[in-house]
């Protein structure tokens, strides 16, 4: 008898007509909309700041990067952990309909795939892109390894 | 028996701030780190115009002593709308004189939150973190992020040429020198603090792993550190 493949939990989120799913591991709470803090800055994903449990939580709107277009309306903030090489931060992510909480089998995403696809599923008939939110939200660029041609090329000009 | 006494709670550890307004915007600024405060007509005759800066937020400079100081447009530097300044904060230990609208109000604040890294641009240089007053959050700046030292490279090299005429020129915003310069903003006076020592509170930061759903408070803020209570002279700051 072979082993089942492991189903995981994902909840489904709603942009506009899509759905899009996320590791359920990731998120941490769906929130009604509040205010939202602008202040000054050059991060264009980053559309402010929201007061949450007393902590500051950023507003990545990835409906423009996901649907191609910005979301009119918003129904509710889905705040999920965002990793980083220092640590795990609360990002609040727009949504424009109920999530839900589902168990379905993750297919892997494949080369050709976007950086922001971590896997596929299917759910009801659809299928569903699985978001990988490192890739898809904004954080710090990670440093390139200097390639060592172009490093002897700046000796050589020094 | 004797109990052992209860540990003592740790007292509570505050910075004093200034929030104050760049073309409407609400900022903050450490008030250990605003030597003086001047009313932007009393900077009318000793600021020197810089003919080709080659920066927007930059078009003077004001001599004092040794130093000059470099008055920077608020607006501009955070890319707002124009807005006429009515202030100008002497920024410690930066060459930065800042211009503003104005005050808002001095206040304390408790915490002070990394920026979100979620934030990855210029902003990282202009803010130490962002608090919350009042069920607000208010972007606390930065002082040295108003001019990186590539910016200070380029307005000192446009300066060099006329370094005598700076020299000889206007001169009357002489540190210490209350009889030449005009009245300031505050009565008595510039606003002056004259504590050296600047009262930092370290950035609360995050542990790294959240361990709950529910989000109450999962993320312990790692402890602050915070200045003595006497950091800052009260004596020297506006009541």
């Amino acid at each position: 008898m072979s082993p089942q493949p492991d189903s995981e939990s994902f909840v489904l989120l709603r942009l506009a007509e899509r759905r899009f799913a996320v590791a359920a591991g990731d998120i941490a709470e769906l929130v009604a909309p509040s205010r939202i803090f602008r202040f000054p800055h050059h991060t264009k994903e980053v559309e402010g700041v929201i007061l949450r449990r007393g902590r500051i939580v950023p507003v990545c709107d990835v409906a423009a990067r996901l649907i191609g277009k910005n979301l009119r309306s918003r129904r509710f903030y889905l705040i999920a952990q965002r990793r980083y090489n220092t640590g795990t931060e609360w990002i609040a992510l727009p949504v424009t309909g109920d999530c839900e909480l589902i168990s379905a089998e993750m297919i892997p995403a494949s080369e050709a795939d976007l950086p922001h696809v971590s896997g596929w599923l299917s759910h009801n008939g659809d299928v569903i892109e699985v978001l990988n939110l490192n890739a898809l939200t904004p954080g710090p660029i990670a440093a390139q390894p200097v390639v060592p041609d172009e490093a002897l090329q700046h000796e050589a000009h020094s | 028996m004797r109990l052992p006494s209860p540990p003592k709670a740790a007292p509570v550890r505050t910075e004093q701030i200034i929030l104050f307004r760049v073309s409407g915007q609400l900022f903050a600024v450490s008030s250990a780190s605003v030597q003086e405060v001047r009313s932007v007509d009393t900077l009318a005759g000793a600021a020197k115009e810089i003919a080709q800066a080659g920066l927007r937020k930059v078009r003077h400079v004001v001599q004092r002593g040794e130093h000059s100081f470099y008055v920077v447009n608020g607006a501009m530097h955070f890319g707002l709308q124009p807005f006429p300044p009515a202030l100008v904060f002497v920024l410690r230990r930066t060459r930065t004189a800042l211009l503003i609208d104005g005050i808002e109000k001095m206040t304390t604040m408790t915490r002070l939150q990394a920026l979100p890294q979620a934030f990855c641009n210029d902003e990282r240089e202009w803010y130490r973190g962002v608090t919350a007053i009042d069920q607000t959050v208010v972007p606390v700046v930065k002082p040295e992020g108003f001019l990186t030292p590539d910016e200070l490279f380029l307005l000192d090299s446009s300066l060099e040429p006329k370094d005598s005429a700076i020299q000889s020129g206007d001169s009357t915003l002489q540190s210490g020198d209350s009889t030449s310069a005009p009245p300031s903003v505050f009565e008595g006076g510039s606003f002056r603090s004259s504590d050296p020592n600047e009262s930092a509170m370290q950035i609360a930061t995050f542990d790294s792993s959240v361990s709950d759903s529910e989000g109450a408070a999962p993320l312990g803020s790692k402890g602050a550190v915070f200045p003595q209570p006497d950091s800052t002279d009260p004596a020297s700051l506006p009541q």
